[in-house]
């Protein structure tokens, strides 16, 4: 009797280690057996596009009988963790979004493998942003631009004129004085140290540069850049900002859609947002980016990778093509959540909100400047963060701030190419 | 096989003289088979607590001498994380911030006290309601508390700002100026971790007999001269123990500046712990041997800590 219960207790120890371990095995490699039955995986992180990438991958089945699919959801803020410990172990999905702050270094570690792609399809920003020493490693996904959101009742309170494609710097400097009312509580612009939606391209408008082209230095020292990052912490200044404690507290996208401010640089992925709220729903609009010494926005957009240590990567490279091609673009554009990187397809994009002028997002393009990336992205975009927002608080000079930045952005970048 | 067990098993229940008997006849197979059991109890504690804290724990010191890349590929590199790690200002500050943390959160040690003698006063009206209360924050999830205290603190829309701004008060941005976020979020902490305080203080007083208290009344001391003379030197042990705990929990902290204060708030460096540290450089940067020299530096801090604390306990701590 005893013995019998010593087994059981032995057995269920056993077993529970076991099953530990077993978690480690490979799932989605069930290749071989009859008829050469392959399974791709397909990683992505936005829970809204589901159903476009199942529609997509469904397509993409048909023609290929002996191919399924399995798209897999991890929510963006542990997407990247879990993909780099999935990568380390070899078992991260056959085909996976990326986006360009983690593009290069996946592309310089041997994870991705080269694709082919007709970069006649796609805007030139977009393809190059997903090479890596000349060599094509994504297929460019969708794109998004930063155009000039304004409240159109707070224009019309304040007599001032909508903003227009002449717009220069200076004529977004005095329509935010005129429509910053200290006693309504309302700001004439939000001016939060957010580097794709705000000073990357102002830096890129007065003709300075984050990152050289070569990946080596950083420009964060240039008189032009410093130009580019004066303008914020000028209207910061001025008062016609919130001041970046209260932009910590409650974010500046919250009061626009809330009607406190009057003028927010934000990306064409807040027209779904914008048209779901009451209060945004009629009374925004969007104008293109005011110049500065000249046009320029920045533009980012993911692209779809293949896993080169995934253990079908033929049929993973024909996804990733397909998932390129003009008939994937037309499914993305007939949902309306993001603009297809496809060229010509994004008119339906711009149709399903016709309230707002969206195609001022597609007219930016032609002026363009790609995101600013490195090999290890994420550690001067912290750097940005910690020594900018000492800037934005006035507790330091912006040339102060700037060149600490450069000091430092600079010594992440040697570590780069070690 | 099966008889011989059960006949030991019924030896051992008839008495001391007779299991002495089994022993001096088999000793052998009694022991292995008591320990056998014992190793079957122990086993999937054992096993749990080797896989996942001691096996981790040398992996991290080994990892503290290597240089990572971002794909598990890692090198050998001596001595050199721990070199920069004396030169990084951004630890030496993140240390200090720690620190501030761990002193503010000892107050909260005399606030659980005078709760505890409160609340342990039998008879009194709703006093295990007001328990609940206070132990409410214990049982609630630290991510959850840190969300509804960021509103609390908001410096537009904060209910804290609106009472103040009653009384003529104007509040600032808590959690963004750069002057009041550390004490902010410790507030935080010490509200979170009272309750817990407050029961193991609880039990220590239910221990300690009630003539003690008789005794000194009848000497004529009053409640107050009796908590200092008598409560607090008998209840010492019970302190000592609360006050290590809340020291290696605050030299810990983490959640509550994680989600109360954020990556892009101007306030972070002032506010920015050792374990946030040791999570940027690990999760965001990538530099996991480096993150790993940091997680070790703290243990050998937390160590040298505690074993003053119980250098010092000599001092302060009487047991009967």
């Amino acid at each position: 009797m005893r013995n019998r219960l010593l087994a059981l207790g032995l057995a269920i120890v056993v077993a529970a280690v076991a099953g530990c371990s077993s978690g480690t095995q490979s799932s989605s490699s069930q290749s071989s057996g009859q008829g050469e039955k392959v399974t791709l995986t397909y990683g992505i992180w936005d829970k809204n596009q589901v159903p476009a990438m199942k529609k997509i991958a469904s397509a993409f089945t048909e023609s290929q009988p002996n191919v399924s699919v399995s798209v897999q959801v991890t929510p963006f803020d542990s997407y990247f963790t879990k993909l780099q410990a999935a990568a380390t172990g070899g078992q991260a999905p056959d085909v996976f979004w990326l986006n360009g702050p983690n593009f290069q270094l996946y592309a310089s570690n041997g994870v991705l493998q080269e694709v082919k792609v007709d970069a006649a399809n796609y805007p030139a920003p977009l393809v190059n942003l997903y090479q890596f020493n000349g060599k094509q490693y994504g297929v460019p996904k969708d794109f998004d631009t930063i155009g000039l959101w304004y409240n159109k009742k707070l224009f019309d309170a304040a007599k001032v004129d909508y903003p227009t494609a002449d717009w220069k710097w200076a004529d977004v400097q005095a329509a935010a004085k005129k429509l910053t009312d200290p006693d309504k509580g309302v700001f004439g612009i939000g001016a939060p140290p957010a580097g794709q939606e705000n000073f990357y391209n102002t830096v890129f408008q007065a003709g300075g540069f984050v990152i050289s082209p070569d990946g080596k230095r950083s420009g964060y020292d240039d008189p032009k850049t410093i130009a580019g990052l004066k303008f914020w912490t000028d209207l910061v200044q001025a008062h016609y900002s919130p001041s970046m404690q209260q932009m910590t507290d409650t974010l500046p996208l919250q009061m626009f859609e809330a009607g406190k401010l009057a003028m927010l640089y934000s990306g064409s992925w807040n027209a779904t947002e914008f048209a779901k709220n009451t209060n945004t729903k009629n009374s925004v609009d969007v104008a293109q980016l005011p110049a500065g010494d000249k046009k320029a926005t920045v533009i980012h957009g993911l692209g779809n990778v293949v896993f080169a240590k995934g253990p079908h990567t033929a049929e993973a490279a024909a996804f990733a093509e397909f998932l390129g091609s003009k008939q994937a673009a037309d499914i993305q554009a007939s949902t309306g959540t993001v603009i297809p990187a496809f060229n010509g397809t994004q008119q339906a994009w711009v149709q399903a909100f016709p309230q707002y002028h969206l195609q001022n997002f597609l007219d930016e393009v032609s002026y363009a400047v790609p995101f600013p990336i490195s090999k290890n992205t994420a550690v001067w975009n912290g750097y940005e963060t910690d020594e900018l927002t000492k800037a934005w608080s006035g507790s330091e000079s912006v040339e102060q701030a700037a060149q600490n930045l450069a000091a430092k952005m600079n010594e992440a970048l040697a570590k780069e190419s070690k | 096989m099966h008889g011989t067990t059960e006949q030991t098993g019924v030896l051992q229940r008839t008495g001391a003289g007779q299991v002495a008997e089994v022993r001096r006849r088999r000793p052998g197979r009694f022991r292995r088979q008591n320990l056998l059991w014992a190793l079957l109890f122990i086993g999937p504690t054992a096993v749990g607590l080797a896989v996942f804290y001691i096996w981790p724990a040398l992996r991290t010191f080994y990892f503290s001498f290597t240089t990572w890349g971002a794909f598990g590929n890692y090198e050998w590199s001596g001595l050199a994380n721990y070199q920069e790690l004396l030169k990084d200002s951004e630890v030496r500050t993140a240390f200090v911030n720690t620190f501030w943390f761990t002193i503010l959160g000892l107050l909260g040690i005399p606030i659980s006290l005078v709760l505890a003698a409160m609340l342990s006063r039998r008879g009194r009206k709703g006093v295990s309601a007001y328990r609940t209360l206070m132990f409410l924050p214990v049982v609630t999830m630290p991510a959850a508390v840190a969300i509804i205290w960021r509103w609390l603190y908001s410096g537009d829309y904060g209910i804290i700002n609106f009472l103040l701004a009653k009384i003529g008060i104007q509040g600032t941005y808590w959690l963004s100026n750069p002057q009041t976020a550390l004490p902010a979020v410790a507030a935080v902490g010490i509200w979170s971790t009272i309750g817990y305080n407050m029961v193991i203080l609880m039990a220590g007083l239910q221990a300690i007999p009630g003539f003690y208290y008789e005794a000194a009344a009848l000497d004529g001391a009053g409640p107050v001269r009796q908590f200092l003379s008598v409560t607090i030197p008998l209840l010492s042990p019970t302190l000592f123990f609360v006050t290590v705990l809340s020291v290696i929990g605050s030299l810990q902290t983490f959640d509550l500046v994680y989600v109360m204060i954020g990556r892009t708030n101007p306030a972070l460096p002032q506010t920015r712990t050792v374990v946030y540290l040791f999570y940027q450089k690990a999760f965001i940067e990538n530099d996991r041997g480096y993150a790993a020299a940091i997680a070790f530096a703290l243990l050998v801090v937390i160590i040298i800590v505690t074993a003053f604390q119980f250098r010092l306990q000599r001092r302060w701590v009487h047991y009967e």
